[in-house]
């Protein structure tokens, strides 16, 4: 998107509104340049800014830099947001695979006062961060955002707690247990206490080399409520019982605890019965099951859900009528469904769920395989952002210290 | 040079000088255009120093630039505290009058009252509070929560604001957070360094140690210098053999096994690294060889990988090749002949080849030792990809830091100063017990 405001006001001030066709577009590149050369852009700009707001349309020659995740997931975000989109209204999209690194490359971009990206995929926790440091435009969330189907707001239809001040979610996504079940003769674990249970279920498990996540298990297995457990984990006690109960699991006779970094290596770990259980992200377990084959099973039990989701970083407030015509039109109902043909997240509208269908490319139901559907989510536990916004620094040092010892 | 001109001039009272048409009146030398010698030399001697400066300027440039300008940023951020400051001045000035005892009185609530509203009618960016937030919250968890939730409430709120503070959330009413507020307005802390020491501030602003099960960084420190001597004693095990074989060997084969050295110094050091866990891990091929061997049981396979072991391995292959260059160019200049007249004179070839031989390659191993340890203290890559969670240095605590930013990255730069300043300090010790003019790097 590093066409000038006039660029794309142009169409407007003159009362164009694209309808499509190729002899349109010309006209209206052509009527630009003269207009340009005329030099009286900067007004018509002006004048056209005011009214742009909603019923902005693009010119068809802008661009759009969107930062996303890479591999699968940009993948599905190509398939069911970009190229239509790219199709319909002729913006180019440019795409950076730089989400890994979301929270520096805003940071940085900022403070240097020039900002490239527009778009940027984001975890919560992440945008929360960066929104409290001021290098994200607040969104609201009624105004910017498509309707639901039934006319229901905005703020509504997307799941509970999901929306941030910066922050617009596409996809829940959950952390969960999942195993092989060649490891295991008849059943194999069902429950968080059964991870626990190294008599029963011997072998090693693979576990994410951060404290969030494993610390709330931790606690569960240990018989803490679900509900509970950030607030139990936010005292000096509670935190001293999670690392105990992580201790135990790790010095019992017949486990063993292996740490993994990225999130391929847990279907890695288990394809090489490295481990026997590991946690891990749920589409990456979907994708061992559907594409590879892998006899893997996810354990539906506390499993933590998270979202992720798009924020916008400052300094993009001249190209802003783009962004939010953007924004409006992937995060509808419509396309946020469209998102999980290519991959198992789950749509962040409670009104994409109805619209879920197969996998674009092998034909499987995806409904059972989504966080979100009810059987599955019925179990689930809410990943606190704010929580380890608070707690993160303290307990991450502590479960380095933890780690090392 | 000029003092050699004035040494080598014939004293002034010389008479035979005295007469002769090039001196002076005091018996200086004279030039051929009547200025005395030893300005004209240094004159001519000055353009070509400039002349030097001037090509040796780029690098100068260059180094400044990307090397000594970062570091002084580097070490300069490690102690800059202004994030409170910023975006509470009027309540640093308020807090600086109270007593520390109690609760500070209703200024200091009306002047915080004040500074957050005021920041709150910033554009976005300009905001400052978010992150004086974050750095509170560094050193008390839930501090963020408090300022941001309450900051929400403020623009509504009437005068006396202590009331409506301690309503709003009770950590308000808690001497921590405010002992905390009133330390982090100072500009310049020590704090991180304390961290780094594994120290911290306890609930009435004293230093104290911290609880055990939270000390990460010296013990880190002493792990990362522990595993590079054992690193280091391996790599000088492994190469000297090598070089002695490469420089006593006929040249063709000498030049064979150089490369078979030399390979695995030009490739990626991802790529061995990667290939070290191909061998290493549980399903890979050292396993496999035995448990086909029979030597372990194929459900209890070795971990060798993923921890402090897997470290060791891959980091003495990949700096291997800096032990061996030093102590083969050394070795190289050593005549045969020394060893075969002190065995001619009667010594054991032991006793020939500690007395006679050791002490001569003494340039080379140094060399070795520090360039292996020096790299190795800093390595970072491998630990990181092979050193699992026990493996890793206190590199990848300073990466993780830098790359969480905020605070963090203050506390990184304190842990990478302190870095600098043992490697700076251990170069230092190791000129004065062996010297590094007498080194040898090849």
């Amino acid at each position: 998107m590093k066409a000038s405001a006039a660029d794309r006001a142009l169409p407007l001030s003159g009362g164009v509104s694209r309808t499509g066709g190729e002899a349109e577009n010309h006209r209206e590149k052509r009527v630009m340049k003269f207009n340009m050369l005329l030099g009286t852009a900067a007004a018509v700009a002006i004048a056209a800014g005011a009214q742009a707001q909603d019923d902005f349309t693009p010119s068809g020659d802008e661009k759009l830099t969107i930062v996303s995740w890479g591999g699968a997931y940009s993948e599905s975000q190509d398939k069911a947001y970009h190229e239509p989109y790219e199709e319909e209204f002729g913006v180019e999209i440019l795409t950076e695979d730089k989400s890994a690194n979301a929270l520096a490359g805003i940071r940085s971009q900022v403070e240097a006062g020039n900002v490239t990206w527009d778009i940027v995929d984001m975890l919560q926790a992440d945008a929360l961060r960066a929104c409290d440091e001021g290098l994200l435009i607040e969104i609201p969330h009624d105004e910017w955002l498509a309707e639901g189907p039934d006319g229901s707001p905005a703020s509504e239809d997307f799941i509970e707690d999901t929306l941030g001040d910066c922050f617009v979610p596409q996809i829940l996504y959950a952390t969960m247990f999942a195993y092989n079940t060649e490891a295991f003769e008849g059943e194999g674990p069902q429950t968080i206490e059964d991870i626990w249970n190294c008599e029963k279920f011997p072998g090693t498990r693979a576990l994410e080399k951060i404290p969030q996540k494993n610390l709330e298990w931790a606690l569960i297995a240990d018989g803490v409520p679900a509900e509970e457990v950030y607030d139990v984990l936010a005292t000096d006690e509670g935190q001293d019982q999670a690392f105990a109960s992580l201790e135990a699991l790790q010095s019992q006779e017949g486990c063993d605890v292996i740490w993994w970094s990225e999130g391929a290596q847990p279907p890695q770990m288990l394809a090489d019965e490295e481990a026997v259980i590991a946690t891990a992200f749920n589409g990456r377990i979907f994708n061992a099951q559907v594409s590879e084959d892998q006899p893997f099973e996810i354990i539906w039990d506390k499993q933590m859900f998270e979202v992720d989701g798009w924020v916008v970083p400052v300094g993009n407030e001249d190209d802003l009528p783009l962004i939010k015509h953007y924004l409006k039109w992937a995060t509808d109902t419509q396309r946020l469904a469209d998102q999980a043909k290519f991959i198992s997240y789950g749509p962040a509208r409670a009104s994409s769920d109805a619209l879920v269908s197969t996998h674009a490319e092998t034909g499987v139901e995806m409904a059972p395989h989504m966080p979100t559907n009810p059987e599955n989510f019925e179990k689930a536990v809410r990943f606190d952002t704010s929580f380890w916004a608070d707690y993160g620094d303290a307990l991450e040092e502590r479960f380095t210290a933890w780690l090392s010892e | 040079m000029a003092s050699e001109i004035t040494a080598g001039a014939p004293p002034a009272d010389d008479p035979q000088h005295r007469a002769t048409d090039n001196t002076d009146s005091s018996g200086r030398l004279l030039s051929a255009d009547g200025t005395p010698l030893r300005d004209a030399l240094r004159k001519s001697q000055k353009a070509a120093r400039r002349r030097a400066f001037m090509l040796v300027l780029p690098l100068l440039l260059f180094l400044c630039l990307v090397f000594f300008v970062p570091i002084l940023g580097m070490v300069t951020t490690s102690f800059l505290n202004p994030e409170v400051r910023d975006a509470f001045p009027a309540t640093a000035e308020a807090i600086a009058e109270w007593d520390g005892e109690s609760l500070p009185p209703e200024p200091v609530f009306a002047a915080i009252a004040a500074d957050i509203e005021r920041e709150r009618a910033l554009p976005r960016q300009e905001q400052k509070i978010g992150t004086a937030a974050q750095r509170l919250n560094r050193e008390l968890p839930g501090a963020r929560s408090t300022i941001l939730r309450t900051a929400r409430d403020v623009e509504e709120w009437d005068p006396p604001y202590r009331e409506k503070f301690l309503e709003a959330d009770e950590a308000w009413g808690s001497e921590e957070l405010w002992t905390l507020l009133n330390r982090e307005t100072r500009v310049i802390t020590p704090a991180y360094y304390l961290l780094a020491l594994d120290y911290t501030y306890d609930k009435q602003g004293e230093i104290v140690k911290k609880p055990e099960r939270q000390q990460v960084y010296v013990q880190k420190n002493w792990f990362t210098i522990w595993m590079n001597v054992l690193i280091t004693g391996a790599c000088i095990v492994l190469a000297y053999p090598i070089s002695y074989l490469l420089a006593t060997l006929p040249a063709r084969k000498a030049n064979l096994l150089l490369i078979l050295v030399l390979l695995p110094f030009w490739t990626s050091l991802l790529v061995r690294t990667s290939a070290w866990i191909v061998l290493l891990q549980g399903q890979g091929v050292l396993n496999d060889i035995f448990v086909w061997l029979g030597l372990v049981d194929d459900r209890d396979r070795l971990r060798m990988i993923y921890n402090a072991f897997g470290t060791f391995i891959a980091m003495v292959h990949i700096l291997l090749p800096f032990m061996v260059l030093p102590l083969y160019s050394v070795m190289k200049t050593i005549p045969p002949s020394y060893l075969r007249a002190a065995k001619s004179l009667g010594a054991h070839p032991f006793r020939a080849w500690w007395r006679v031989y050791f002490p001569l390659t003494l340039p080379g191993l140094g060399a070795g030792c520090i360039l292996v340890f020096i790299l190795g203290i800093g390595y970072y890559i491998t630990p990181a990809l092979v050193g699992g969670a026990t493996g890793i240095f206190i590199s990848n605590l300073i990466a993780d830091g830098i790359q969480s930013g905020g605070a963090n990255a203050r506390l990184a730069a304190a842990l990478a100063t302190m870095l600098l300043v043992g490697v700076l300090v251990i170069y230092w010790v190791f000129n004065k017990l062996v010297g590094v003019d007498k080194l040898k790097f090849g």
